[in-house]
């Protein structure tokens, strides 16, 4: 009775770990799935004129992705602008005063903002920008993009600006070094391969979003680098293409999607051996 | 602080370096700290403005009213607000059992070794896919398989609809309730996991009848911050939900969700009326979304200095 019940156990304690290493590869399997299909699909179209040439209209076989691609390239830029540096001061002041009442507000607002909709930035963009100048444009797109990688570039300087140590600064003081000189010149050279990572991060983050962009930089079927005029980026000719109803067009969707997953992938890979290189958490 | 007025009482001439740059360094810090103050405040009260020609011709019965008709200008968002409910929940109840295992293989069984990384890195790698591209990966592989199961089941074969839009989610959820999970498994204190072994408890008794119940407020807030992700999620849903605005019937009919109805109509939005509704929808997102963030962050923060 008492053996029967020890093996029952001993049974259910095997089977239990079997159920969870099962579950767990299982959830994985999708990954493979989608990047297997996506190379399946996307290779055959990929050739060195898909990325340097224009899209063509249906019917016309051939035609690439060069427009999508100077447009998502374009709208990294225009976002970086004013988030690198914003992030960058924030996150500075975070480390700088770790307590206090702007403080708290702050992380708190960095939290939300990492958490808003990226639909919702969108309509943020398009109130702000594309009403008030008319139209949509790639600024619009690049600003809705800056917002969301805002609140990454801030936790990671402030992550990685916090692992320096207080001596560092404290030797820099101690020389008579003005405190800014001491933190432009000391502290942010010492962690900047750290806030280096948090920017890549937040381009890997920001680089495969299209639901900002669905009503700001719009889309566009030409080359355009006029940044108050609609652009075309990656994600949304993917969008795009795939929605609609003709083969010709899918098989471009495919060939970007290798595009872009070889991008974020690659992004991605980079900065977590940089981030343990330099051990930031995020 | 107490630097800078130390130097400047000290200051025998009127040329020291960094007189002039200290302050404006100093400014510069407030500034852009306080910059991402006022850029979410902005954003809401954005929302809130462009929101209220909604909000004044329908008031409450926006939220309980089933007609979403641009031609005769009737907005009510409950078939959206029932959309995302039952696309969120059903993909967190398709995601527990997956991101509890990983949690349990991460931060129990295997902590570390090749095996380990190699799970670790790849659902990292799951989280780092755009979501345009499961929403093209559903639409031509998933939707086709639904379809099948639809036509075995004898159900019409939509294909698209709210539990294939359910299921895309659940693969892109898991990454998150995992990561947390498997912080909050691997801190449960290694005393009373020894306690339980020494009562001669089995691993698979310990896992779920004294770690699971002692982690179980850190893994509700991956949960959460699951379910923030879910509510706000837009492409992948969009693109396999079926867009339909009528209230759903069953879990296979097409619908949509807050998100999915946004990306959808936002640019065709012609009249202040339409245009307002979709923002209010997206006001009412803002605030679900960061009344969940801020509750899953505090239990997270909550349960690490309680460890």
């Amino acid at each position: 009775m008492d053996r029967e019940r020890i093996q029952m156990r001993i049974a259910r304690d095997r089977a239990f770990k079997g159920l969870v290493v099962l579950l767990s590869f299982l959830s994985i399997v999708p990954l493979f799935l989608i990047l297997f299909y996506i190379l399946e699909n996307g290779l055959s179209s990929l050739s060195w004129e898909f990325l340097i040439e224009l899209p063509k209209p249906v019917g016309e076989a051939g035609g690439g992705i060069a427009n999508a691609i100077v447009g998502s390239f374009l709208l990294v830029i225009i976002a970086s602008l004013p988030a690198v540096p914003i992030g960058i001061t924030a996150g500075v002041y975070l480390s700088e005063h770790k307590r206090g009442k702007l403080s708290y507000l702050v992380r708190l607002a960095v939290e939300v903002l990492q958490g808003t909709p990226s639909i919702v930035v969108g309509i943020i963009a398009y109130l702000w920008l594309v009403i008030s100048t008319g139209g949509f444009s790639a600024l619009s797109g690049g600003i809705a993009l800056g917002i969301m990688m805002l609140p990454v570039i801030v936790r990671t300087t402030e992550e990685t600006l916090k692992l320096i140590p207080d001596t560092l600064k404290e030797a820099s003081l101690a020389l008579g070094v003005p405190y800014y000189r001491t933190i432009l010149k000391v502290i942010l050279p010492a962690g900047f391969s750290g806030i280096a990572t948090g920017i890549l991060i937040s381009v890997a983050r920001i680089a495969g979003e299209t639901a900002p962009l669905l009503f700001t930089a719009f889309g566009n079927a030409f080359m355009n680098v006029n940044i108050i005029k609609p652009v075309n980026a990656l994600p949304l000719l993917i969008y795009n293409y795939a929605t609609s109803p003709y083969p010709e067009w899918h098989s471009v969707a495919w060939g970007a999607s290798c595009v872009l997953v070889g991008l974020v992938l690659t992004l991605n890979v980079v900065t977590r051996i940089m981030a343990r290189r330099w051990k930031i958490q995020f | 602080m107490g630097i800078r007025s130390k130097n400047k009482a000290a200051a025998p001439a009127p040329r020291i370096p960094g007189q002039r740059a200290e302050p404006i360094f100093q400014k510069s810090l407030v500034l852009s700290a306080m910059a991402i103050v006022v850029l979410l405040a902005a954003i809401f009260v954005s929302l809130l403005i462009h929101s209220f020609p909604s909000v004044r011709a329908f008031g409450l019965t926006f939220f309980f009213s089933k007609t979403w008709n641009p031609v005769s200008k009737e907005f009510g968002a409950l078939p959206f607000l029932v959309g995302t409910l039952l696309t969120s929940f059903l993909s967190l109840l398709i995601c527990l059992p997956f991101s509890l295992a990983i949690s349990i293989f991460l931060g129990e069984y295997f902590r570390e070794g090749p095996l380990a990384s190699f799970l670790k890195n790849v659902t990292e790698l799951l989280a780092g896919i755009p979501s345009v591209i499961y929403g093209f990966w559903g639409l031509f592989v998933l939707v086709p398989i639904v379809r099948k199961v639809e036509m075995k089941l004898g159900i019409a074969p939509y294909g698209v609809g709210i539990f294939t839009a359910s299921l895309i989610l659940s693969v892109m959820i898991i990454p998150y309730a995992a990561s947390i999970g498997r912080e909050v498994i691997s801190l449960v204190p290694s005393d009373i996991k020894e306690a339980a072994y020494s009562l001669g408890a089995t691993r698979q008794e310990v896992i779920t009848k004294v770690m699971l119940p002692y982690a179980r407020s850190g893994i509700m807030a991956g949960i959460l911050l699951a379910l923030g992700r879910a509510l706000g999620e837009t492409m992948a849903v969009t693109m396999v939900i079926g867009n339909s605005n009528f209230l759903p019937l069953s879990i296979f009919s097409p619908g949509n969700t807050m998100a999915s109805v946004i990306a959808n109509e936002f640019t065709e939005a012609t009249g202040k009326l339409y245009l307002s509704s979709l923002i209010e929808i997206g006001l009412l997102l803002f605030l679900v979304t960061m009344v969940i963030n801020i509750i899953g962050r505090h239990i997270i923060k909550k349960v690490s200095i309680e460890v």
